[in-house]
């Protein structure tokens, strides 16, 4: 069965990763800008990295069948400097206009402090005024339901915001629940000690339904699997599920919502 | 939607997980209890208790409240619908 990985840092993964993800069937992912492991130490910095997104992994995964798309923003953890942070967003425009990116992400929250929150205002701002998909970062562990909350109000506060174009990621079974109610499509990650397992990952699929739902390795530089989509699947199958529902989890949620997106061009094989 | 396996069947195919994961947990706290000093009065110990606590009762949605426990209380005042100064 093919599949979508529509949430993975390419750009800290190994050549070997991409070829075992085509083996496995993925013929799309997308990568959301974020923090590479380090804060940097100046605008170019950013500059150069928007450019290997936009510009480099697309060749690398495309020598493997696999089509890149990519989103831009500036991440949680380095917007807490806010004038730097609006010269990261003067660069944004630029790599938006790119046809293969998506829209902007992945932004949000990290610790909930008031300068991630303008930084995050800022970024919100740009993209609705530019009609852009959305992409939220979601905090880890124990900020996590207060950032989830903090972005939800946000977004309920402005009118503008068309909820069936924001994806809220990072999920868990304390927050699913609200950000569906919303209207929102809510991404789950998969990964081995913190977010959620395949098997709860399929637990969360039963309770709420596979509508507006995206499941993703989120891989990048820590522990993580590229090919997590691959042990959702096998989760599905092992607890009876149908090979449609599998594959609208792994194929067709991911599609439909990034077809939202003006500059999507993919024929994506059937 | 929910699966097509009664709780038996599905009983069998978690058992031998949640055992092993329980007896993860057990060594755990003993790996903790043998360190050296006394057992740390550490907030996060009270939560793993309070956690399994949550485990041993019979009301549903154990995943989401020991999630719960784990989570920091949302303080209204930095909702960024509270007024601003």
């Amino acid at each position: 069965m093919y599949f979508i990985e529509p949430h993975i840092h390419i750009a800290s993964r190994t050549t070997d990763d991409i070829q075992a993800m085509a083996r496995a069937g993925c013929v799309a992912v997308g990568e959301p800008a974020f923090w590479m492991g380090y804060d940097r130490s100046n605008v170019g910095g950013f500059y150069d990295y928007f450019r290997q997104l936009t510009e480099w992994e697309p060749k690398r995964t495309a020598n493997y069948g696999i089509r890149h798309f990519a989103w831009m923003g500036l991440n949680a953890k380095e917007a807490e400097n806010v004038p730097f942070a609006r010269e990261v967003i003067a660069l944004l425009p630029e790599f938006l206009d790119k046809p293969d990116v998506l829209g902007v992400g992945e932004i949000g929250l990290h610790k909930c402090t008031k300068n991630e929150l303008a930084t995050l205002r800022e970024l919100i701002e740009l993209a609705l005024g530019r009609d852009e998909l959305l992409l939220f970062h979601t905090p880890h562990l124990e900020h996590k339901l207060m950032g989830t909350r903090m972005i939800l109000d946000l977004l309920r506060a402005d009118s503008r915001v068309n909820r069936d174009r924001v994806w809220i990621d990072h999920c868990e079974e304390h927050t699913i629940r609200l950000v569906r109610d919303e209207g929102y499509w809510a991404g789950l990650t998969l990964y081995p000690t913190t977010k959620v397992t395949p098997e709860r990952a399929v637990d969360m699929i039963e309770i709420y339904g596979p509508e507006r739902l995206l499941v993703t390795s989120s891989a990048d530089w820590g522990p993580s699997d590229p090919l997590a989509i691959t042990a959702l699947m096998a989760a599905m199958r092992r607890r009876g599920h149908e090979e449609s529902l599998i594959r609208r989890i792994v194929y067709e949620n991911p599609l439909t919502f990034m077809r939202q997106c003006r500059r999507f061009d993919f024929t994506p094989p059937q | 939607m929910s699966t097509s396996s009664s709780a038996s069947e599905m009983l069998d195919s978690e058992f031998l997980g949640m055992r092993c994961r329980l007896i993860d947990l057990a060594a755990s706290l003993d790996r903790i209890d043998r360190s050296d000093g006394a057992p740390p009065a550490d907030p996060r110990m009270a939560q793993i208790r309070r956690g399994l606590e949550i485990l041993a009762g019979d009301a549903p949605d154990r995943a989401v409240r020991v999630q719960l426990e784990f989570s920091l209380p949302y303080d209204s005042n930095l909702s960024p619908l509270a007024p601003r100064p």
